[in-house]
């Protein structure tokens, strides 16, 4: 069953095109990978998914009633608002001590609902951010690299986390990620984007596509090989131009 | 016996200065977890814009403040993000309309405007209308905040979030804005247009330090900004001094208090 589908969907931040012309759709239960250099349009396309950047052409429609549990890069947390673990789960809606007892154990953080959030590590807030997706109990959980600041043991233990959570909750996921070959692995489906979507299919298909290899270079085990393309780039040509 | 109570003008202005205080408490959070201390200060100023057009068209002046506190909170709202950076768009309209207001009352030859009045509060000279307008007002504000206050949380934590949930980041700016505009016109005659952004801003730094939810923040807020309005005006009468200043003053003292109890308390703990 369809959770989500953008139909030639195209999106502007503040007058620039960052993404146009995108289809795609995100089916019950499975896991979609958006991978992708920096600025080639992943948080925009989350965005436009939840309708917090409305398109200026194409469309998004939704299954009537989606609850999606979202997952933000991160939460800017200044000194100036006070709130504890327990109440930030209680937004937008309250829940039960129990329910909230059962999200953080589900997230991995038991002990933490008396704490304040800007205590927390990074590890901790990534976690406590999970937990407030949960109890939303969500058809599709979007984690917007979820994993920023976290180092790779630390993302590793994240992402194992979020597999034993789709287990139990049968949700599909939707994730943003630059640990591309931990988070690939993992996916049933990877869109690469890059202003548009390049290419598109299994983790295996996808690593082998040339779109994929002109962005990422052809020995994809290297997970940090983000390039910056400021042009419209060629699949046909490897070389072109790095700013 | 309250109708004789109400006719000591000590008991009228305590009981404003307690409703303005109210009223500023729950907003003043959000203005200071948002970073709003600007806007706050551009709306405010258009305050005596409102003043002079509702002198020139002989309509109600708090009706004048209201609705000149909105266009100006409109007006930021959709100009900012277009170009110039938000302190300078907020710097050039605060003191635009503060200029404008001042020119546009001078220009009122008909009328004897008690100008001092608007920019610094006369609260002593609250009348019973006053009264029930300003605890009207404050009764609205507070209502919808308190209607909205999941929604101001969650959009004030990370609007996208508060999208994923369908809840529309504008709508609770707009909210804000509203709430902003009513709370102004409230307190221009209890400490005017100059100070309103001290009511907003001082109570909720002064209670920053003793809160763990944002809900404990906002009731000791409210308790701060009641004690700033009746401890001041208790001060103003015996010192003979001005009285919306002398509020300010108080929370000014209450707010250096709690940062100081707050930091002794955390060396310990």
């Amino acid at each position: 069953m369809r959770l989500i589908t953008a139909t030639d969907l195209t999106l502007q931040q503040s007058g620039k095109t960052v993404l146009r012309d995108v289809d795609m759709h995100i089916d019950r239960g499975e896991i979609v990978t958006l991978v992708g250099p920096n600025g080639s349009g992943k948080s925009s396309l989350i965005k436009g998914l939840i309708g917090a950047l409305p398109p200026v052409k194409g469309r998004v429609d939704t299954l009537r009633g989606l609850r999606i549990g979202y997952v933000p890069q991160t939460l800017h947390m200044d000194g100036l608002l006070p709130l504890t673990v327990s109440r930030f789960l209680c937004l937008p809606h309250r829940h039960s001590a129990d329910a909230m007892q059962r999200a953080l154990n589900e997230a991995g953080v038991p002990d933490l609902g008396r704490r304040q959030m800007r205590a927390l590590s990074g590890g901790q807030f990534q976690r406590v951010l999970l937990a407030r997706a949960l109890l939303m109990e969500p058809d599709l959980l979007i984690l917007d690299e979820a994993t920023q600041g976290l180092d790779q043991p630390g993302a590793a233990a994240f992402y194992s986390q979020i597999a034993k959570v789709r287990a139990q909750l049968h949700c599909a996921v939707l994730m943003v990620s630059h640990d591309l070959h931990v988070v690939m692995a993992a996916s049933d489906r990877v869109l690469c984007l890059n202003g548009h979507v390049c290419c598109e299919g299994t983790p295996d298909e996808v690593q082998d596509a040339p779109e994929y290899r002109a962005l990422f270079g052809a020995g994809t085990q290297g997970a940090f090989a983000i390039y910056r393309h400021d042009h419209d780039h060629n699949h046909d040509h490897h070389d072109h131009h790095h700013a | 016996m309250i109708t004789t109570m109400l006719d000591d003008f000590m008991v009228r202005a305590g009981l404003a200065g307690i409703g303005t205080a109210l009223a500023a408490s729950p907003l003043g959070c959000f203005v200071v977890w948002r970073r709003m201390a600007y806007f706050g200060d551009a709306t405010a100023h258009a305050a005596l814009l409102g003043v002079a057009l509702s002198l020139a068209l002989q309509g109600p002046v708090m009706l004048g403040v209201l609705a000149a506190a909105l266009v100006m909170a409109l007006v930021v709202q959709a100009l900012s993000g277009r170009g110039l950076a938000e302190d300078t768009l907020l710097g050039v309209l605060a003191h635009a309309a503060l200029a404008f207001g001042l020119v546009g009352v001078s220009f009122l030859s008909g009328v004897r405007v008690d100008l001092m009045g608007y920019l610094f509060g006369d609260i002593l000279a609250v009348t019973r209308s006053d009264l029930a307008l300003i605890w009207g007002g404050a009764a609205a504000g507070i209502g919808l905040m308190v209607w909205r206050w999941q929604r101001l949380l969650t959009t004030t934590l990370n609007p996208d979030l508060a999208h994923s949930s369908g809840i529309s980041a504008r709508v609770e700016h707009l909210v804000l804005t509203i709430a902003l505009a009513v709370t102004v016109a409230v307190a221009i005659k209890a400490v005017g247009a100059l100070l309103i952004g001290a009511l907003l801003v001082i109570p909720p730094a002064a209670a920053r330090p003793l809160a763990r939810t944002p809900e404990a923040m906002a009731l000791i807020t409210a308790a701060i900004g009641s004690l700033s309005a009746v401890g001041g005006l208790g001060a103003a009468f015996q010192l003979d001094t001005p009285t919306g200043p002398t509020i300010v003053c108080m929370a000014t003292g209450l707010f250096a208090i709690s940062t100081i109890a707050g930091r002794l308390v955390r060396r310990d703990g």
